[in-house]
């Protein structure tokens, strides 16, 4: 293995109210494929938009093999120039030009003033065929798959400057076969010298591809490891914490596991599926349970919920809720079926920003009355003041444009809107992400009391130990698919972290 | 001192602070020029006046600029074709009526037709739009470069003339009414508007998918269809508008009717503080800015300036209010002054 | 397989340049048969094509480029009716000479140009809205330059517009039995000199394809290093220029100025180069394509003529129909596209 090619110390970042990066050290050598990891919020995109010039560096050090000082990147074309190329998730290309130009844009070779055509069609190709990718160069870059546009991607990165790659999350829309393809390219690059910091939330991948591993949690260092000597288990540990114990659980330890054969449940999916991001699935779920789905990131936890609700309409398998089969074709069918989805990313698919407190929280029952049914200006305030009072919303008045409410307080409004249809399933997709502890606990509460009153509850989050507390029943998923469930019993930290890591006990 | 410093920063947080100022100016500036602009007097049993004529001739910009609302609160986006639509629906209806001393079908089948005809073409503009996903502009494009065509076709690329004295009547004045029938027009388009957006949640729904058409969908809201509906009306504005403004010059001339309108819809519900990229509105304000665009027009005409040398005002105003709703505006002052800030410390 | 090959082909950008250059030349040879008594195979008829739109080629070409970075500019009809009337005015009204008078309009243009582009790529207003100020402005300008309508009288001007070329070859022998060659104008030679820069540059400068990277993907185009607004600010002057070039291509055709002068040519031309291939969402698009749709429009015009009866205002109607089928269809094409992509 080679010498260090470039070093991160103490590289710390403040955003307003949140420390996203505290003393990261992190170290690339030369040749190798070094996977960088850690759940939302853990800093990575962080790290990288740092190293990258993307932001600014606050405090700490980078320096690169060759360069006798520390650098400081300020903008992405610095970063290039100082040897560090990114590839990101979305291909970052244009597709309307051609393969070759997308790698020779900006520094065209040229020939009496003209662009020389002919030399980049020729160089591109050798640059494609050192990748043993061949494809005709000069065909647009939109008739060929992601998986070949980010080989271009990649072949423009490495043609630029051929120090250090950066690849965020490169296979996340890839099917196995691209992705084997993606990873011999990594391991030729990676013979030519080339150091290759892999961000990823695939285990599996990452343990067939990287050398070393450096896990980040909540904006700190946890460590670097060799991979070959570090379980899985032991990963998923690293990645998710594990300073929490099973005792403070808040659950009514006396409730005893229920059996729900021969009950009808409330939903009941058989092999819903959508193609490229949740394969066909089965799925019970009964009167006042709250049931959990775990997994990592992009296991398919919150791709499954929206086939459920048809948030992405699910394009194999059937549905029935309560007994009879429903078809859902968009999301009012689903809800008109009695469900409701408080979905992940709050700012762009929950709240309606611009408009008010009230508004947001009776849109979706006045969606559910239809355009000629308008609750009257009285009846919405008076709904509105008793859930901002239920939810203890903190908020000017209810005539208060949602945008400017806190992050907990939003997505409280988000539930008021979904309680007030009073579903019969009500799906919540990280409803605790991004707010405070206390507004985490008050929702948790909520969540059992209205299993309690006989909703039946998906509960999505990436914190085991909320999951732990709050669910009865827990879906497992892994790389895009339903793999398992856990019953109440086996509800304990280490059960749910080894079937989130799955592979055997993963040594 | 203090007490007046907190008033005004309450009354500038009004919404329709901007609108109501800008007319505000113009009418101030149009007082001091001709200091009889406020007077009316009746003459033959109508009322006469400079605000008389700026209300009434405002009517067909103001029923537009209400359609234009709805369409670029629902899809940020522009219909560049009202003042094309108003000239085939009204060339429909003279076509459908006739040019004898009687009517070849009665006035109001004629009126309907007229309205059909609007709401057709809204209807393809919305289809174009909410169904192919075609950017609005580029959508309404097709009956902009159409439209006048059409109305050629119908009126076989000629002038038009009607020749039944009561035709008169939707542009001038109802016997016996001393204010001009446009006014009333407008007005009950404007109130039959505000009454559909109270009392249905069409106006929730609007909004709703102007600002955020995913979270719209996931709380069970058909964006086409709304989109689609919004598109309709505005062809049926465009349609009444082309009633009037036909009935006013008791003909159809396929070329002129409703020339340049939709610049004029457009400005009017900028002038109105609405954003053109969607989301929330307001209909008041797109009407303060209709009428506001006329009082423009007609103090400009009082000061000698010609009517084709008008846009050059209108351009400048345009200019003006976009480029301070511009946040990269901001961005550069703020900068331009940290700038400055920077160098009289170092001084 | 097979059909995906198809598919493939037809979705191809330069499947749309085909069907245009297919169309042309279809309604051509149909107007040579439909027509033969009249003559329309001439080669005179043809060269009429160009020398009746040597303007709008012009125009097509530049609004050809802006489209291509994902933009509009709606301005450039008022734009050169303003150069047509600020250029009779200076020669008639202030007696400045021919060519000076010109330089003043193409630098008018150019700085016409520069307040859209700052307007556009730095303060990031919608180019639609810009324009259309624009579009306001320009002609408010004409009008308050003269309401009347002036001629161009100046001599030297009137004999750059007059001089014919004749062509050595195509010729025929006319009723007197005295030979007759096909003949153009220098503004035909104009309008083919920007067609040929315009293409050089798109296809073999920096500028140029950092022109198709920014109307592709404007978010990537930052991060590939090309500087984004700069590139925009060039093709709002340029187009000004180009817009300014066309006025005064176009005066050579009227030699005068009036206030109501080269109204909608904007839309002709969008329409021009959207018939030819261009994408209006951007990042697609080729100058040659926009000369065929210039030409589509000029033999739709030569057959109207040609056939006495209908009026001109059928023109309108079957651009408009053109239009809207290009529209329709590319809008197929993208969602074919985008179904492929997922």
């Amino acid at each position: 293995m080679g010498s260090a090619i470039l070093t991160m110390r103490n590289i710390s970042k403040n955003f307003p109210g949140v420390k996203a990066l505290d003393q990261v050290d992190f170290t690339l050598r030369a040749g190798e494929i070094h996977a960088l990891m850690g759940e939302n919020g853990a800093g990575k995109s962080t790290l990288i938009k740092v190293l990258t010039g993307v932001e600014e560096l606050e405090t700490g050090e980078i320096r690169v093999e060759g360069i006798p000082h520390p650098i400081v990147n300020r903008s992405p074309q610095e970063a290039q120039a100082n040897g560090i190329s990114t590839v990101y998730q979305e291909v970052n290309l244009c597709l309307n030009l051609s393969v070759a130009e997308n790698i020779f844009i900006g520094r065209e070779p040229r020939k009496l003033g003209a662009i020389h055509w002919k030399e980049i069609n020729r160089r591109a190709k050798t640059v494609m065929e050192n990748l043993n990718i061949h494809i005709d160069v000069t065909k647009a870059l939109e008739n060929y798959s992601v998986a070949i546009q980010q080989m271009v991607a990649i072949a423009r990165a490495v043609d630029i400057s051929a120090k250090v790659l950066i690849l965020d999350e490169p296979t996340s829309s890839l099917d196995e076969q691209e992705v084997q393809k993606l990873f011999r390219v990594m391991n030729q690059l990676k013979e030519r010298g080339i150091g290759i910091i892999f961000v990823t939330h695939f285990l599996e991948q990452m343990y067939e591809i990287s050398d070393r591993v450096t896990v980040l949690r909540n904006g700190g260092l946890v460590g670097e490891y060799e991979v070959e000597s570090l379980p899985r288990v032991q990963l998923v540990a690293k990645m998710m914490g594990k300073e929490f114990d099973d005792l403070a659980s808040i659950k009514n330890e006396s409730s005893s596991q229920k059996n729900h054969s021969g009950e009808e449940p409330v939903v009941s999916a058989r092999g819903l599926g959508h193609a490229g991001t949740i394969k066909p699935f089965d799925l019970d779920i009964y009167q006042g349970e709250v049931i959990g789905l775990t997994g990592l990131l992009g296991s398919g936890r919150s791709e499954l919920a929206r086939a459920i609700y048809g948030a992405d309409k699910a394009d194999c398998g059937v549905l029935h809720v309560k007994g009879k089969k429903v078809q859902i074709h968009a999301p009012i069918d689903a809800m008109k079926a009695g469900m409701g989805f408080l979905p992940e990313n709050r700012k762009e698919e929950g709240v309606i920003a611009d408009l008010s407190v009230r508004e947001n929280i009776i849109i979706a029952l006045q969606a559910k009355r239809g355009m000629f049914r308008l609750l009257t200006q009285r009846e919405q305030e008076k709904i509105t003041d008793e859930y901002i009072k239920m939810l203890q919303i903190k908020t000017a008045g209810r005539e208060t444009p949602v945008k400017q409410l806190s992050g907990g307080n939003q997505q409280k409004v988000i539930l008021g809107r979904w309680l007030l249809t009073h579903p019969d399933f009500l799906i919540l997709d990280e409803p605790t992400r991004g707010i405070d502890v206390g507004t985490k606990t008050e929702i948790q509460k909520l969540v059992l009391k209205l299993a309690g009153e006989g909703m039946a509850i998906m509960f999505i989050s990436s914190e085991i130990e909320e999951m732990l507390r709050t669910v009865s029943r827990m879906g497992v998923l892994r790389d895009g698919a339903k793999v398992g469930e856990l019953e109440e019993i086996q509800l304990t930290q280490t059960e749910v972290m080894a079937a989130i890591a799955g592979g055997g006990n993963g040594e | 001192m203090n007490k007046i410093n907190a008033y005004w920063q309450k009354l500038r947080k009004q919404p329709l602070f901007l609108p109501i100022l800008c007319l505000c100016l113009v009418l101030l500036f149009n007082v001091i020029k001709t200091p009889a602009f406020f007077n009316i007097s009746i003459q033959n049993g109508v009322f006469y006046g400079y605000i008389i004529d700026i209300i009434n001739r405002s009517s067909e910009l103001v029923i537009m600029a209400v359609g234009m609302t709805l369409v670029a609160a629902s899809s940020g986006g522009a219909d560049i074709s009202v003042g094309a639509v108003s000239a085939v629906a009204g060339g429909m209806c003279i076509f459908a009526l006739g040019s004898d001393s009687v009517y070849h079908i009665p006035y109001l089948a004629g009126f309907l037709l007229a309205m059909l005809t609007g709401i057709a073409c809204g209807a393809w503009n919305g289809f174009l739009v909410a169904k192919m996903k075609i950017q609005p502009m580029v959508a309404t494009l097709i009956l902009f470069t159409a439209g006048r065509g059409i109305a050629q076709l119908l009126t076989e690329g000629q002038i038009l003339y009607v020749r039944v004295e009561s035709y008169k009547r939707l542009g001038a004045f109802l016997p016996g009414v001393p204010l001009p029938t446009p006014v009333f027009v407008a007005a009950i388009v404007v109130i039959l508007t505000t009454l559909m957006l109270r009392y249905t949640a069409l106006g929730l729904y609007i909004e709703a998918v102007g600002i955020n058409r995913r979270a719209g969908r996931l709380v069970g809201l058909n964006s086409s269809l709304i989109i689609f509906l919004t598109y309709t009306f505005c062809g049926l504005c465009s349609g009444i508008a082309g009633m009037i403004i036909t009935s006013r010059v008791y003909s159809i001339d396929a070329n002129n009717a409703g020339l340049n309108m939709e610049l004029d819809a457009i400005l009017a519900v900028a002038l109105g503080g609405n954003s053109l990229g969607g989301g929330k509105f307001s209909l008041a304000g797109s009407v303060i800015g209709a009428i506001t665009i006329q009082a423009l027009t007609t103090s400009l005409y009082a000061m000698k300036v010609t009517a084709d040398q008008l846009p050059i005002y209108k351009a400048i105003v345009v200019v003006i209010i976009v480029s301070l709703q511009s946040p990269e505006l901001k961005k550069m002052l703020t900068g331009l002054r940290n700038r400055l800030a920077l160098r009289e410390r170092v001084a | 397989m097979m059909i995906q090959k198809l598919k493939n082909k037809i979705t191809g950008n330069s499947f749309l340049l085909m069907i245009t250059i297919l169309l042309f030349a279809a309604m051509y040879i149909a107007g040579v048969f439909i027509f033969a008594d009249k003559n329309f195979g001439k080669m005179q008829v043809f060269l009429n094509l160009f020398i009746s739109n040597a303007g709008l080629i012009v125009a097509a070409v530049g609004m050809t480029m802006v489209l291509i970075t994902g933009g509009i500019d709606i301005s450039i009809g008022s734009v050169i009716g303003m150069t047509c009337m600020l250029l009779a005015w200076m020669m008639e009204k202030k007696s400045i000479g021919a060519v000076p008078a010109i330089a003043i309009v193409l630098l008018v243009g150019i700085v016409f140009g520069f307040a859209q582009g700052f307007l556009v790529a730095y303060l990031k207003i919608q180019p639609f809205i810009v324009t259309l100020a624009g579009m306001f402005f320009a002609r408010g300008m004409t009008a308050i330059i003269s309401s009347e309508m002036i001629s161009i009288q100046n001599p030297t001007f009137l004999a750059m517009a007059n001089a014919k070329l004749y062509l050595p070859f195509g010729g025929a022998v006319n009723k007197k039995g005295v030979m007759i060659y096909p003949y153009i104008y220098p503004s035909v030679i104009i309008a083919l000199i920007v067609l040929a820069i315009l293409f050089v540059v798109l296809k073999y400068t920096k500028l140029g394809r950092a022109i198709y990277a920014v109307g592709g993907n404007e978010q990537s185009a930052l991060l590939m290093g090309l500087n984004v607004r700069r590139t925009k600010m060039k093709v709002y002057v340029i187009n000004g220029f180009l817009a300014a070039l066309a006025g005064f291509v176009f005066a050579l055709n009227s030699c005068g100025g009036f206030v109501e002068q080269a109204r909608g040519f904007e839309m002709e031309a969008i329409a021009s180069a959207v018939i030819g291939g261009t994408l209006l969402t951007g990042g697609v698009g080729n100058v040659i394509g926009s000369l065929f749709g210039v030409l589509i429009k000029g033999t739709i015009e030569t057959f109207i003529t040609f056939q006495g009866t209908l009026s001109s205002w059928w023109t309108r109607i079957v651009i408009a129909s053109l239009l809207c089928f290009f529209i329709v269809l590319q809008s197929i094409f993208a969602a074919i596209k985008l179904r492929r992509a997922k």
